[in-house]
């Protein structure tokens, strides 16, 4: 199954099991269902709680808030991530607000859904992964869709948590296959959390037995595992790989107990030579840079090096193909990258 | 009726629960400006000196099924709501019995179907979301969302007036035209006018050049009837007055200007118009504010448990 049809499934499911469920956005109704056809099939399927939208990001997450304020589940989407930032306001001062600014805390089941990063050569406002401003709001959820985590799950935890999350949504997933890791690496899933879908792994052999310990969000499984894979073969070098759902708050790091998040993360991160981050957002108050300080808390002492962050490099992302590969984190930034922290 | 006429007429005082209400909303806010000049609240707060017939006016048209949303300008919204004078001081000065424990302050109110929030034109699109509940879930609710006329310079309001007239939803904008934002006078950020850009939308527009509470009401009931009916967004401008500053001490405005908003003020006009009856009112509001003052003012710090 494509990544795409596992996220409109889960769609399909939620609006399904709750006639309260709306999904809200611009061009998703059918016969079109979605400038990138996620939502294809739900407004025949649920007319009158599939609706389609004028272009106003600010209102219709407003209005997905109202929805959510009374009791409603709504998924909004925005038909490319860039534009989540005309929703900002909605979203950090409405929304997450509402959730405990009043006292006492007000449920709101709401879901900010974000086409997101580059590789399609769509240019400078159309390719960006906004992630980083969104981390750290108290009473907002970051997640990211991955190849590795079933989006029904995902989208019933989002929903379930009562509290508004933004979900990021790397393009380039959409036409993958779900669970697809190349040979000869295995994946699982590890409880993280209290109630989250879990953090994702991809390994050799014994997850905990790696020369480097990689922790990605979704979006950059393809490129790390293509990565892993080539220093596997070229060098020998093993990598393990760590794959959160919900970025924020910290699956890897919020939770005390010994068998799930940094429990099971703190053998391996000791046992491996090296530890890098990897997203595809420009670097500078990231998401990337909050797990790194983590560990270094967690393990300063323990750690033989500095944990290394890999970024696209600072700056627009071009349209055409060459220019953008140039500035995006690709297979070889990574590649690279692990080799740079081995060395010595 | 022209507005000079409005100024010259001495309307009849209304019924005693109306006046009650507008005099006792009066003496809320005198005494929050009180207790800010005595060094006794932190923070801001945006009283509603002058516009307290809006909120009392509307009273009677609005039910518990309806979704009101408030701004930053809200004491009168949420005291015609609830006569809750204990509640909202409670919660202005952070003390026991605060309405949400101390935690949204003047502007950040809920309680039941009753919601402020202090980023201009935020709560419009929410309100059309919440209107589109109610279309489906309790027809004949609306939702109502009252805003300056500053609040005009937001993209957010024309996102959700289309929204609204396009999807037909039960939403109510209740528009206090007090002719400022903060410090700058309508002229100097308004072109045009708040009919014409609801008439752009396809949204009723009316507006409303009095201060007489029984003229309001009459004048709006069918309208609103509407609302709920037909599911029409309806856009209620009230030209109204600004007494007090915009926040606390604040107000720059020539002496002019606070002297023409003066003399449009309701308190002056009913306090001539039957002396005796409006002296014996004011006097039993004021009583109670004073007490209400003093018996919030004693009560414990109110008390939250952050991310609870
Ligand atoms: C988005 C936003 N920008 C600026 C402000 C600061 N501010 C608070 S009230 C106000 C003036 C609002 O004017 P108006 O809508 O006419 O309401 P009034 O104060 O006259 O009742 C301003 C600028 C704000 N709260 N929100
Ligand atoms: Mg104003």
């Amino acid at each position: 199954m494509r990544v795409a049809e596992n996220l409109n499934a889960a769609l399909h499911g939620v609006l399904e099991a709750d006639p309260t469920a709306y999904v809200i956005g611009e061009d998703i109704l059918d016969p079109y269902g979605g400038a990138f056809k996620i939502t294809k099939g739900l407004s025949s399927r649920f007319p009158g709680r599939v609706l389609g939208t004028p272009i106003s990001e600010a209102g219709i997450t407003g209005l997905a808030a109202g929805l959510a304020l009374c009791g409603d589940a709504a998924i909004v989407e925005i038909m490319f991530g860039d534009f989540v930032a005309l929703a900002f306001d909605q979203i950090v001062n409405f929304a997450a607000k509402s959730c405990t600014m009043y006292g006492s805390r007000v449920p709101m089941r709401m879901v900010v859904r974000c086409p997101t990063g580059g590789g399609r050569g769509y240019g400078p406002t159309h390719s960006q992964s906004l992630q980083k401003h969104f981390i750290g709001v108290p009473g907002l959820s970051v997640y990211e869709m991955s190849p590795l985590h079933d989006n029904r799950a995902v989208m019933s935890a989002m929903l379930a948590s009562g509290e508004p999350s933004v979900f990021f949504e790397d393009k380039v997933l959409y036409t993958r296959r779900m669970y697809d890791v190349p040979d000869p690496f295995h994946s699982d899933l590890i409880p993280a959390g209290d109630t989250g879908p879990g953090v994702a792994r991809v390994f050799l052999d014994d997850p905990e037995e790696a020369d480097c310990v990689i922790i990605a969000p979704g979006g950059m499984v393809d490129r790390v595992t293509r990565a892993m894979r080539a220093l596997l073969l070229d060098h020998e070098i093993t990598c393990c790989l760590y794959v959160p759902s919900r970025l924020y708050p910290f699956d890897l790091f919020d939770s005390g107990a010994q068998d799930v998040g940094a429990g099971r993360l703190v053998p391996a991160l000791r046992r491996a030579r090296a530890v890098l981050v990897v997203e595809e957002g420009t670097a500078g108050g990231t998401w990337g840079s909050e797990v790194a300080h983590r560990i270094h808390r967690l393990m300063w002492r323990d750690l033989r090096r500095p944990v290394a962050q890999v970024n696209s490099l600072g700056s627009v992302i071009p349209a055409a193909a060459h220019l953008e590969s140039a500035v995006l984190v690709g297979e070889s930034t990574i590649y690279d990258a692990v080799l740079e922290a081995l060395r010595d | 009726m022209t507005e000079q006429s409005a100024v010259l007429a001495r309307p009849p005082l209304p019924d005693d629960g109306d006046l009650d209400l507008l005099l006792l909303i009066r003496h809320f806010e005198l005494a929050l400006l009180d207790l800010f000049g005595q060094g006794l609240l932190a923070g801001t707060t945006h009283t509603c000196l002058g516009q307290e017939y809006v909120p009392v006016s509307l009273r009677p048209l609005l039910g518990a099924d309806d979704f009101v949303f408030s701004n930053h300008r809200g004491h009168g919204h949420y005291l015609a709501r609830f006569e809750d004078p204990a509640g909202l001081l409670a919660e202005i000065m952070g003390r026991e019995g605060a309405v949400c424990r101390g935690v949204g302050g003047s502007q950040h109110v809920y309680r039941d179907r009753y919601m402020s929030t202090g980023v201009q034109g935020e709560s419009l699109p929410v309100a059309t979301g919440v209107a589109l509940h109610l279309k489906h879930t309790s027809p004949g609710a609306l939702a109502c969302a009252f805003i300056g006329d500053g609040t005009w310079g937001e993209g957010a309001v024309y996102e959700a007036l289309n929204i609204a007239s396009l999807w037909r939803l039960p939403l109510l904008v209740v528009v206090e035209n007090n002719g400022i934002a903060q410090s700058t006078p309508t002229a100097c950020q308004m072109a045009g006018t708040v009919a014409a850009r609801a008439e752009a939308f396809g949204a009723r527009h009316h507006r409303v050049g009095t201060t007489d509470i029984g003229v309001i009401r009459d004048e709006l009931a069918p309208l609103v009837s509407e609302v709920r009916l037909e599911n029409r967004p309806l856009v209620v401008e009230f030209a109204t007055h600004r007494l007090g500053p915009h926040s606390k001490g604040d107000d720059t405005r020539p002496h002019d200007a606070v002297r023409e908003a003066e003399a449009h003020d309701w308190y002056r006009r009913y306090a001539q118009s039957d002396a005796d009856r409006f002296a014996r009112a004011d006097e039993i509001q004021r009583d109670r504010m004073a007490a209400i003052v003093r018996e919030v003012s004693a009560r414990p710090l109110s008390r939250w448990e952050p991310c609870g």
